[in-house]
């Protein structure tokens, strides 16, 4: 992180001032900069730093949102060790991850590289990619109901006409995990290809045409030279997406919403569609269960940051050779 | 160019394979477009239909009879609008003095900022929906605007974009003209940012406009929320028995979205891949 240069410098750029430049002027003299920083930092201390202290000392107890909190101890946190839902929540999101990201890694990078060598159209293919990422999941989550849907859905019609039998697509643990995955595939595609179209548009043409020179097919060329030198940004990409898929609520929680007239949050038949957040949801604002919720959000949390060190050091690793 | 002929017989299979693809990009929200057309009867038949039909205005009658669509709309509208005007005017103005001034502790918050990007948001639902009972906001639209007002993505994001655009000498000439903090900021800074905003702008809009976890439990009133929110009330109590007024719902609530995306898609592309590969 560099220095942002001040302000008030009568010196030119390139000569080094020492720091604070003004003596006399402490924190009441830069008045003004602390106002002007403080509504994010109010809001911040508002509805961020207290809420995540008041969910900690929240985990400790038993508490229905209403009556009074009964101090818990770690029992939440044991209970937590031992709850299979929870487990299998886990399981769950990270089935439906592995489900979405693997094809939508493949498809991104192979939509890009043809991007890129494609020249006509380049734009309309770009708006018409990325449309699907803008939309509203809630919309989209509804029309992906419509095309598994069993009876009329699009999909069985398609098996239906080339001799295959129907499937319960909403209905079967991995029929549900597939057509939840299915909508994540769809929906993150085109982004990721434009981050990897712009990753290819930095790589050196010179270094295309020496492979070419060198008597290499596209083929070759591409895990010579454009895997390699794209490292970072699928790094980057498979970053993202593992601390959103970790996250994920939105998707199976509208596509699965009407299995269960218990709780909008169940995840489906059996809850084979139930992830993480999903459980955290049902937990706390269906079961009013404020302080094992509590609990469930810091299981969730311990999770991510997990997922985040292993991706770390896959980071740290390709850096070092 | 001895291989033109070759190469052209690529490009076109390139094209073939691009258009393809396009066209799964493209092929639910035609699935809306023709479910959203037809009867239920029709849409219960087999083979399923392929082309438009004709009962848009009739499923279009049946939604506004089932659900405040205008009334959720202009809710959706009132969040998005306030929360991107919040947005760009606070975290322009933080992001100006993280960007060009120097203050004790000034490492410090911005490194503080950065690391609230790690939280995730559980961790924060329960609490933040008990802070909203206590202020009696629960089942406004404030629940949703207040707390969105400023982010540290875009005080990050404009940082990086204002200490690149604006050069100090430009700040220095308006110092000695003898304008003030707040002069710098909307005369000096904002006009050449104008790029970053609208970056920053159409991105807060449309998360605003999409956001569905949050609206969902902070207003609790079914007859007060949002489109999405509306959207899946509609999908969880008629799914089932009228797919035509739920496509029609869904598919008129993507409209705001899209002439927004239309406007500013070059300018998201663009930017979002310059945001990667920085």
């Amino acid at each position: 992180m560099a220095t942002a240069p001040a302000l008030e410098t009568t010196t030119p750029p390139t000569v080094t001032r020492p720091l604070p430049a003004r003596p006399g002027k402490g924190v009441l003299g830069h008045w003004r900069l602390y106002a002007a920083i403080s509504p994010f930092y109010l809001l911040f201390l508002a509805f961020g730093l207290i809420p995540v202290g008041f969910s900690l000392y929240l985990s400790f107890h038993r508490w229905d949102g209403l009556g009074p909190m009964e101090f818990a101890g770690l029992s939440q946190y044991r209970y937590l060790l031992t709850d299979s839902q929870f487990w299998s929540s886990i399981g769950n999101t990270l089935v439906i991850w592995a489900l979405a990201t693997f094809p939508m890694i493949f498809l991104s990078m192979v939509t890009a590289v043809l991007l890129n060598s494609a020249v006509r159209f380049k734009n309309v293919y770009r708006f018409a990619y990325f449309l699907p990422n803008v939309t509203s999941i809630v919309a989209v989550a509804i029309i992906f109901g419509s095309v598994f849907s069993t009876n009329f859905g699009l999909v069985n019609a398609l098996l239906q006409a080339v001799g295959l039998d129907q499937v319960a697509w909403l209905n079967t643990p991995w029929g549900i995990k597939v057509a939840v995955a299915t909508l994540m595939t769809w929906q993150w595609t085109g982004y990721n290809a434009i981050i990897f179209l712009a990753g290819l548009q930095t790589i050196p043409g010179e270094l295309y045409e020496a492979s070419r020179m060198d008597g290499a097919g596209p083929v070759q060329t591409f895990f010579r030279i454009t895997l390699p030198l794209m490292r970072p940004v699928l790094l980057f990409v498979l970053v993202i997406s593992t601390v959103t898929g970790l996250q994920t609520f939105s998707e199976p929680q509208v596509l699965l919403q009407t299995t269960d007239n218990n709780s909008s949050f169940a995840g489906g038949p059996g809850h084979s569609g139930q992830t993480m957040v999903l459980y955290f949801f049902q937990q706390t604002f269906d079961n009013n269960d404020f302080g094992y919720g509590a609990a469930v959000a810091w299981g969730i949390f311990l999770v991510v940051i997990i997922f985040s060190i292993i991706n770390w050091r896959l980071v740290q690793r390709r850096g070092e050779d | 160019m001895a291989s033109l002929k070759g190469s052209r017989r690529r490009g076109i299979g390139l094209h073939l394979v691009l258009i393809a693809g396009l066209l799964l990009s493209v092929l639910p929200f035609y699935w809306a477009v023709i479910m959203s057309t037809h009867s239920s009867t029709e849409i219960f038949s087999y083979p399923p239909k392929l082309l438009p039909g004709s009962h848009f205005l009739e499923n279009a009658r049946h939604l506004f009879d089932n659900v405040d669509f205008f009334g959720s709309m202009f809710n959706s509208l009132l969040v998005a609008c306030s929360v991107t005007v919040l947005v760009l005017f606070f975290d322009s103005l933080a992001a100006f003095v993280f960007a060009k001034f120097d203050f004790p502790g000034r490492r410090v918050l911005f490194a503080l900022m950065m690391a609230i990007f790690m939280v995730p948001a559980q961790l924060q639902a329960i609490p933040q929906f008990v802070i909203m009972a206590k202020l009696g906001w629960i089942g406004s639209m404030t629940a949703l605007i207040v707390p969105a007002a400023a982010n540290a993505f875009g005080i990050f994001w404009m940082r990086q974009y204002m200490r690149s655009a604006i050069h100090d000498e430009l700040i220095d000439a308006s110092k000695l003209d003898g304008a003030g903090f707040l002069r710098q900021y909307w005369h000096v800074a904002l006009p050449v940012v104008r790029p970053g905003l609208a970056f920053l702008g159409i991105f807060t809009f449309m998360g605003q406009w999409n956001d569905y976890a949050w609206p969902l439990i902070a207003l609790t009133n079914p007859d007060n929320v949002t489109l999405q929110v509306a959207l899946s009330q509609l999908n969880g109590v008629h799914g089932t028995t009228d797919y035509g007024m739920v496509m029609t719902g869904a598919l008129l609530a993507l409209v705001p979205l899209l002439i927004v995306f239309a406007i500013g898609a070059r300018q998201i592309i663009a930017d979002l891949g310059k945001g990667a590969i920085r």
